[in-house]
């Protein structure tokens, strides 16, 4: 808490509110609209469980991925003067303005049975990953990636090189410095972009419809499940979204605590 | 030409009168032009041929203009209940129908399934048991769809019980999943088929005469475009739109 607070000015503080109600009320609209007499019997559908879980794995895998590939890949945009660097900055934000289906069709023509790749995947390994979880978290991971390698670059754009550098002139080799020095100082960039990415690939719909498929116990994640029985039944597409809302609105809260913080 | 003329002009005339349900079986009464733009849902099985038919109902009405939402019937019937505006919707099952408009509603076409495969049938399939092998991909459309409710029953029919790698979310999506080569089999109707007759064959089977779809249309109650609406719907049951349903492979009923 710093001491002084500063008067908020009226000017910035309606449109704040009127944005804070835009995102909140669709979400009240669930919570008000929910069938809570029945919403044990719907819950109690073993369908839910199989799609929520599947869900939470996914998405935390493709996570996983986004990690594994995203952080270097910051990194790499961030440190290196690589030629070509711009241009892959502008391909990384890609699959941001892409609508998720068109990016499910693009992986379909690499990675599917007859795809660029996929034929040989196939060909040589037996691997195909259309109708597969592994397509599920691709597509999430294809997805979200973004996110995180946004935030991390922000982060390691914002953190002080010459911390890498007086570790250098100390004798630790760049990957030493890397992970000693330049990983502890974004970790909240990584964290926050993780969490993100997390979400995103949470509510991934478009992508793992086309590229994936839809099939109950393999492919059918949450929001799958919420856009079908929406054509059958409202009610229970109201029951999958709150319980969606719910469990990711847990996680986040309690992640954003425990590693981003609140630094005030 | 003068004939097709009449025949073009003999249901604007009609939709003048506006009161009757049912398709009129004889022209009466003076009626005006059809202006404006007609909103139709539409089954995404009927996407090609009412795509041209809305052309030749343009041509015919110079003052019309159709707009189409293709989809899957039960998100189309979902959309109009939510209040999408509607003036004509045609389902590709009686039950999607069932859940937007309960009179009113006319029978125009039937459909029967196929089995899609690649082109030239490279896995041999001859009978629905063939898409149970176990080195076969199978797409079927979701059950909520009516696609997917009527393989359901050719599946009773048969007494087998599928096993899909995927429950697409229309007709359309499912067939697209054939002509990439992703699965072997597909089933879709007769008349998507024909549609994509360039990139898949179809297999027909016994059980599919058991699992025939009706198609019933409607001018919605809250149509924004009633009489608008009732024209188009007019034009899909007239001779000419007949010719173009059947020539694409739909049956009349």
């Amino acid at each position: 808490m710093r001491a002084v607070r500063a008067r908020v000015p009226v000017v910035l503080l309606i449109p704040a509110f009127i944005g804070l109600a835009f995102l909140v009320l669709p979400m009240v609209g669930l919570v008000i609209r929910a069938p809570w007499s029945t919403l044990v019997d719907q819950l109690a559908t073993a369908e839910v469980g199989e799609a929520l879980r599947l869900s939470l794995i996914c998405a935390t895998s493709a996570t996983a991925i986004c990690l594994v590939l995203g952080v270097p890949l910051a990194w790499m945009l961030a440190r290196t003067e690589l030629p070509g660097r711009r241009v892959a900055r502008a391909f990384v934000t890609v699959p941001l303005v892409l609508p998720p289906v068109v990016g499910g069709v693009a992986l379909l023509l690499v990675f599917g049975r007859r795809g660029v790749l996929g034929q040989y995947l196939d060909a040589w390994f037996g691997i195909s990953l259309p109708f597969t979880t592994a397509g599920v978290v691709v597509a999430e991971a294809f997805v979200a990636m973004p996110f995180l390698v946004i935030a991390v670059e922000g982060a390691l754009r914002g953190a002080d090189p010459r911390f890498e550098e007086a570790a250098a002139t100390l004798g630790a080799s760049r990957w030493t410095a890397f992970r000693r020095v330049t990983l502890p100082t974004v970790a909240p960039g990584i964290a926050a972009g993780s969490v993100l990415c997390w979400a995103r690939a949470l509510g991934e719909f478009g992508a793992t419809i086309t590229f994936a498929g839809n099939y109950p116990g393999t492919t059918q994640t949450m929001p799958l499940a919420v856009y079908l029985a929406l054509e059958q039944d409202p009610d229970s597409a109201t029951v999958l979204s709150l319980v969606l809302l719910a469990v990711s609105i847990v996680i986040l809260v309690s992640l954003r605590d425990r590693w981003i913080g609140t630094r005030a | 030409m003068k004939k097709l003329a009449a025949l073009l002009v003999a249901p604007i005339l009609l939709a003048g009168c506006g009161s009757s349900e049912q398709p009129p079986a004889a022209p009466s009464g003076a009626g005006q032009p059809v202006t404006g733009e007609v909103t139709v849902f539409a089954a995404a099985s009927l996407t090609e041929t009412f795509t041209q038919l809305g052309k030749d109902f343009e041509a015919a009405n110079p003052g019309a203009k159709v707009k189409f939402n293709f989809g899957g019937s039960s998100a189309l019937a979902q959309q109009i209940n939510q209040g999408a505006p509607a003036d004509v919707f045609a389902s590709a099952s009686p039950a999607n129908m069932k859940q937007v408009a309960e009179t009113g509603t006319v029978t125009f076409v039937k459909n029967k399934l196929q089995i899609a495969v690649g082109k030239g049938n490279p896995h041999k399939m001859a009978s629905l048991a063939d898409v149970l092998k176990p080195e076969i991909k199978l797409a079927l459309c979701a059950e909520q769809v009516p696609c997917g409710a009527a393989a359901k029953k050719a599946f009773e029919v048969a007494k087998l019980t599928p096993k899909p790698v995927t429950l697409e979310q229309d007709v359309k999506a499912t067939l697209t999943k054939v002509k990439l080569g992703e699965v072997d089999a597909a089933l879709v109707y007769e008349t998507d088929v024909s549609a994509a007759a360039k990139d898949v064959d179809g297999v027909d089977f016994p059980e599919a005469a058991q699992a025939v779809n009706d198609y019933p249309i409607v001018t919605l109650p809250k149509a924004r475009n009633a009489s608008g609406g009732k024209a188009f719907m007019d034009f899909i049951l007239s001779d000419k739109g007949r010719q173009v349903l059947t020539k694409a492979g739909f049956d009349t009923p």
